[in-house]
């Protein structure tokens, strides 16, 4: 008897405890990515008072519409300059930053301080001092390109050239955040390994990065394409400060798509569907981080 | 040999110094176009430093917008939705860590696959639910979706793991309460935790214009981004002095935060990289 009530009162102080919290996340995260997959197979608009199932529709939509499949391949272009970029300036910075820490540490701090500002920096007031550099006119880099006899461009308003800008952006803004998680993967690395391969014959500084560096960064980089690949998804801000997605939706993305057409025109079915690929996507990162990490990743 | 490692490591620091400009430039230019009287922004001339300096962008930034009311949301939203989410995840995490009840794996699980959900997933079913409740245009639109962090849950959780169980044993004999052991003895042996929580939950709604486009339209409720786009779409482009000024503000709390306390804040935000 007295056991059970104990058990009871320790039943109930778990409850309070825990209940909130998941109360909370089960309200806020899990039914509404129920409703979102749900709306994705209606014509729901925001207001409306009915709505209809129309079952696959607004996926067909998506994919056979110009706009739909330009939002798809802009977001996937975009990761695809960024990724790569981002990851290997950050690397590179990071291999810099590691090896003058030991010649002048004050200067390595200085600058990995400096590489590491534009993330601390709020995106949209940076995008807008990006616009005021790229300015057609008026900007520094225009200005520059034609004192070097080059043809001034139209960076946030040329539709070629509008979505690598954007990209451009993007890869200053990460460089820094994974130029840390490097730094930190290197000092993991012990000294012991690159004397153990100096006397395997690897004197040469690359021949020392092949054996040893890259191997042993394996799982951060991992962790760094995974990161840079679900912010490159995600992107937002630039395109909404910047370009609202146009000129002529050149650099239309997911992400941006989704508040269009959900918020600027309240087609919530619509807007859903769009939510649940920019999901999947997502979630096949995420995914494809796992099957990476269970099979080629094994220093650690 | 010798003489080919200086020879490479000069070159890596002039690359090192070129891309650190490189990274600096935007930085630059925002402050350099902030002081800068009108006329000399909108001459083609590329002038680092302005002839003479025009603090009246400043005083402008903050009279033709409410840039004081911005800052203050700024504040109060981060402040809310910082202060909810430790309320709401430090008793959870303790729990997770250091109790044995029944259904403990599976709120732990739900907590890993809360990781993988991006806000914007979440977006238009919790915008229909805050419509329904009237509640678009308000502080409670801005803080309560963000409340239930499983991020938040998850770092304090990883932490408090690693604290000792005789300690909370030892507290328990003595009388304390549940309550009393989270909040008195857990919370306060957590505060590395606490403190890369806050840098990256601070950084990231303050720096955050997704959810406030969406569900502010008031001026008077911006939050410090979305008050820069206010600013940004009411000017037409001639008021480029004062927007600058106002960008400035709006990023120097933050970066004077990450220069004065960098090994805190570079903690916090790349702990951050573990949110989905």
């Amino acid at each position: 008897m007295m056991g059970g009530a104990r058990a009871w009162r320790e039943g109930l102080t778990t409850l309070w405890l825990v209940g909130p919290a998941t109360l909370a996340m089960t309200v806020l995260i899990f039914v509404p990515v129920a409703l979102v997959a749900m709306l994705s197979f209606t014509d729901y608009q925001f207001g409306a008072r009915t709505f209809n199932w129309i079952g696959l529709q607004n996926f067909a939509d998506m994919v056979s519409s110009p706009l739909g499949r330009r939002a798809i391949v802009n977001t996937l272009i975009y990761a695809a300059v960024v990724i790569p970029f981002s990851i290997i300036l950050a690397l590179l910075v990071a291999l810099g930053l590691h090896r003058l820490a030991r010649r002048a540490g004050w200067l390595s701090n200085t600058l990995r301080a400096v590489y590491f500002l534009p993330v601390a920096a709020t995106l949209v007031a940076m995008a807008i001092a990006w616009q005021m550099l790229l300015h057609p006119t008026i900007g520094p880099v225009n200005t520059a390109l034609v004192a070097l006899g080059l043809p001034r461009q139209d960076w946030l308003s040329d539709r070629g050239l509008v979505l690598y800008t954007l990209a451009a952006i993007g890869i200053w803004q990460s460089v820094g955040y994974n130029m840390v998680l490097f730094l930190a993967g290197l000092s993991a690395i012990p000294a012991s390994l690159y004397e153990a391969a100096t006397v395997d014959g690897a004197e040469r500084p690359w021949e020392r990065f092949w054996t040893v560096t890259w191997p042993m960064l394996g799982p951060t980089t991992l962790f760094v394409t995974v990161i840079t690949a679900t912010t490159a998804f995600r992107v937002f801000e630039t395109v909404a400060t910047l370009t609202k997605g146009g000129p002529a939706f050149a650099s239309d993305t997911l992400v941006y798509a989704l508040y269009r057409e959900g918020f600027v025109y309240f087609k919530a079915g619509y807007a859903s569907a769009i939510t649940v690929v920019f999901f999947i996507f997502v979630l096949l990162f995420t995914a494809l981080k796992f099957r990476v990490l269970e099979s080629r990743v094994h220093y650690r | 040999m010798k003489r080919s490692v200086t020879g490479t490591d000069t070159l890596a620091l002039v690359g090192l110094l070129l891309g650190a400009a490189v990274v600096l430039l935007p930085f630059v230019w925002m402050v350099s176009l902030s002081l800068k009287p009108a006329d000399e922004i909108f001459t083609r001339g590329v002038d680092l430093l302005p002839s003479r300096l025009e603090w009246q962008n400043y005083v402008d930034a903050f009279t033709q917008v409410d840039l004081a009311r911005y800052l203050m949301n700024g504040v109060i939203v981060c402040g809310g939705i910082l202060v909810f989410q430790t309320l709401f995840a430090v008793p959870c995490a303790f729990a997770l860590a250091h109790r044995r009840f029944v259904g403990r794996q599976v709120i732990f699980g739900l907590v890993l696959a809360g990781l993988l959900v991006p806000f914007h997933v979440t977006a238009i079913p919790i915008f229909l639910g805050l419509a329904e409740l009237r509640l678009i245009n308000t502080y409670t639109a801005l803080i309560a979706p963000f409340v239930a962090s499983v991020f938040g849950i998850f770092l304090f959780r990883q932490f408090m793991a690693r604290l000792p169980a005789d300690l909370f044993d030892a507290a328990r004999v003595d009388g304390l309460s549940e309550t009393a052991i989270v909040w008195r003895i857990a919370f306060p042996l957590a505060m590395p935790a606490a403190t890369a929580f806050a840098v990256f939950s601070v950084t990231a709604h303050w720096n955050d214009l997704f959810w406030p486009l969406i569900v502010v339209t008031d001026p008077d409720l911006a939050t410090p981004p979305r008050g820069i786009v206010f600013f940004r779409d009411a000017e037409a482009g001639d008021n480029v002095g004062p927007l600058m000024a106002a960008a400035v503000i709006v990023t120097a709390p933050l970066i004077a935060g990450f220069l004065l306390a960098q090994r805190t804040f570079t903690r916090g935000i790349a702990a951050g990289g573990l949110r989905g």
